[in-house]
């Protein structure tokens, strides 16, 4: 089965501007991808090259196994930065329009209001729609060639939390049809709640891939003894200085969790009474402000 | 190629702004064209066309009557049209809507020009039956004969006027895909349709002679040139014998095939942002 998206040192400069730089990336099939990063940080310049919207300045990309043209989108589809309709159209004359642009059959159309739950809506005019209900239209066109290949771009930006809720379930419902979803985001919410593997964008560069549990991996060993300053004293002989951080009474060690026991042995030996042994995990704000330099618009 | 058309078809079709530009149209032509020269055989005059006299208005002169406005009012509103079919899609934000679809940028041009050549032949069309009723009820008032000119010339009218509705229109389109927008495209072309061209004619080509030379290569005087081969009444803004018919149709045409491939051009290669 062919890798539904690949890149290879995708590049994008306008003028001297990099807004994305040898971007490597590799959505595997099946899987929800969650293309993670600050604003600004490039997602939307690399989803628009993979729909074909935005030349690349150097690089390549497969869709699908395909080359970059309108082949390459048979089976894909697509929201991007948000939805864009015509106004003066109905919702279902929207969307047959669309229809007779992806060269499918206007039958989907019915299909694909109901999978978004606006089929009472349909006959409205767009322009009276609210923004959730525009996300779900965005959505449905989304959906208008059964794709293999979902393309989202924040999503959910917008919607109130019913509004997040429902779109994340129909993403979740289409990701366990079969569908690949490529996401992006910068809600850590969302990618963790629905991402299998995470790819962290930041100033055009990949800077970090992995699944969200290997993400949040690399936590830290909390110890709570007394007398704390010979505590600290001894692990630093013991693991280093460089690895025993923390104030007052909690000690912080970048250890992994196999040393716990061996820790906890050597103070006891050494008479320091241990209260609290513990692991913490970090949770993937933290891993995405460390990977991103602490530019911060995540929620 | 064929389901792009259709979709291009529906978009304009229920579009209200797009059937106000034909209605406008309309009330302009049978406004200059009959109602007041009607009112100045009547004795009244000084208003533009008044003193153009009954014959420009019977049945027999009706395809001079049509043509006489594209020069000048139908040809700015056949740009608007143009813009709003192409320039509409960077307003609401919806190339990259209709592009993720799968059709190629090549194709959806290709559609959007087919959309504006329809849009433009209904525009003449109508404006040919609007002429031909004002006409009929100018010869029942005043009591003359229908007289009405023979098919070739009626066909041969039409085929003018679509010729340079279609042209203005795709000057339109390339505008709005060169601008990437809408009211911009539509005042920059008012300006040089309603204004410029009519002081290149009328004040720079009279004492410049290579002005006067440049213009004939003008689009705006050679499809005052066409429109002025098929009978359009002298003395019509935009309306005048700089050349032959022949040579204005051949100019236009060729305006429109280079603003057609221009605009398939620039989208072709440009970002949609």
């Amino acid at each position: 089965m062919n890798t539904p998206v690949e890149t290879h040192g995708l590049t994008k400069r306008y003028g001297t501007a990099v807004a994305v730089d040898g971007l490597d990336i590799s959505v595997q099939a099946g899987e929800v991808y969650g293309f993670l990063g600050p604003n600004g940080a490039g997602k939307t310049t690399t989803l628009r090259m993979l729909l074909g919207l935005v030349r690349p300045t150097t690089g390549t990309l497969r869709l699908l196994g395909r080359e970059p043209g309108p082949r390459s989108l048979d089976r894909v589809g697509a929201l991007i930065e948000g939805p864009a309709f015509y106004p003066y159209l109905s919702a279902r004359t929207n969307l047959r329009v669309l229809a007779d642009h992806a060269g499918v059959g206007r039958s989907r159309v019915d299909a694909v209001l109901e999978t978004v739950s606006l089929t009472d809506r349909a006959r409205d005019r767009y322009a009276t729609y609210s923004l959730g209900m525009k996300q779900r239209l965005g959505l449905a066109a989304a959906l208008l060639k059964e794709p293999e290949l979902l393309i989202l771009d924040e999503p959910t930006n917008g919607l109130d939390p019913a509004g997040m809720a429902d779109m994340r379930g129909t993403i979740r419902q289409l990701a366990a049809e079969g569908c690949t979803v490529l996401l992006s985001s910068h809600l850590l919410v969302e990618v963790e709640q629905i991402c299998h593997r995470v790819g962290v964008i930041d100033h055009g560069r990949l800077v970090a891939e992995a699944t969200v549990a290997e993400l949040r991996s690399g936590g830290v060993l909390r110890v709570v003894a007394h007398p704390v300053e010979q505590a600290r004293i001894r692990l630093r002989a013991l693991l280093g200085a460089a690895l025993v951080r923390g104030e007052g009474d909690v000690l912080e060690l970048d250890v992994d969790t196999g040393q716990a026991a061996r820790i906890n042995a050597e103070l006891v030996g050494a008479g320091i009474s241990v209260s609290e042994l513990g692991w913490r995990e970090p949770d993937l704000e933290q891993t995405f402000l460390a990977l991103t330099g602490g530019v911060h618009d995540a929620d | 190629m064929l389901t792009n058309v259709r979709a291009e078809l529906v978009k304009q079709a229920r579009r209200p702004a797009i059937w106000l530009l034909l209605v406008i149209a309309v009330v302009l032509t049978i406004t200059f064209g009959y109602v007041i020269p009607f009112v100045g055989l009547n004795g009244a005059s000084g208003a533009p066309g008044s003193g153009r006299g009954l014959a420009s208005m019977l049945p027999d002169a009706v395809v001079g009557s049509t043509l006489a406005g594209l020069p000048v009012f139908v040809g700015a509103l056949a740009l608007v049209f143009g813009v709003l079919v192409v320039g509409s899609e960077y307003g609401f934000e919806t190339w990259k809507t209709v592009l993720a679809q799968r059709p190629s940028r090549e194709t959806v041009h290709a559609a959007k020009l087919v959309t504006v050549a329809a849009g433009t032949l209904l525009g003449i069309l109508a404006l040919f039956a609007s002429t031909a009723v004002a006409s009929a009820v100018v010869a029942s008032v005043k009591d003359q004969p229908m007289n009405w000119p023979g098919v070739p010339d009626l066909l041969i009218g039409a085929s003018a006027g679509w010729l340079v509705t279609t042209m203005w229109a795709a000057l339109g389109v390339l505008l709005a895909v060169w601008l990437r927008a809408v009211a911009l495209p539509i005042g920059l072309g008012l300006v040089w349709l309603l204004a410029v061209q009519n002081l290149l004619s009328s004040v720079a080509s009279p004492s410049l002679e290579w002005v006067a030379q440049v213009q004939k290569a003008m689009p705006g005087p050679n499809a005052g040139a066409l429109a002025a081969a098929l009978g359009a009444p002298s003395g019509t803004p935009g309306v005048g014998e700089i050349v032959g018919g022949g040579q204005g149709a051949a100019v236009v045409a060729g305006y429109l095939v280079v603003f057609g491939v221009v605009s398939g051009w620039l989208l072709r290669r440009r970002d949609i942002a």
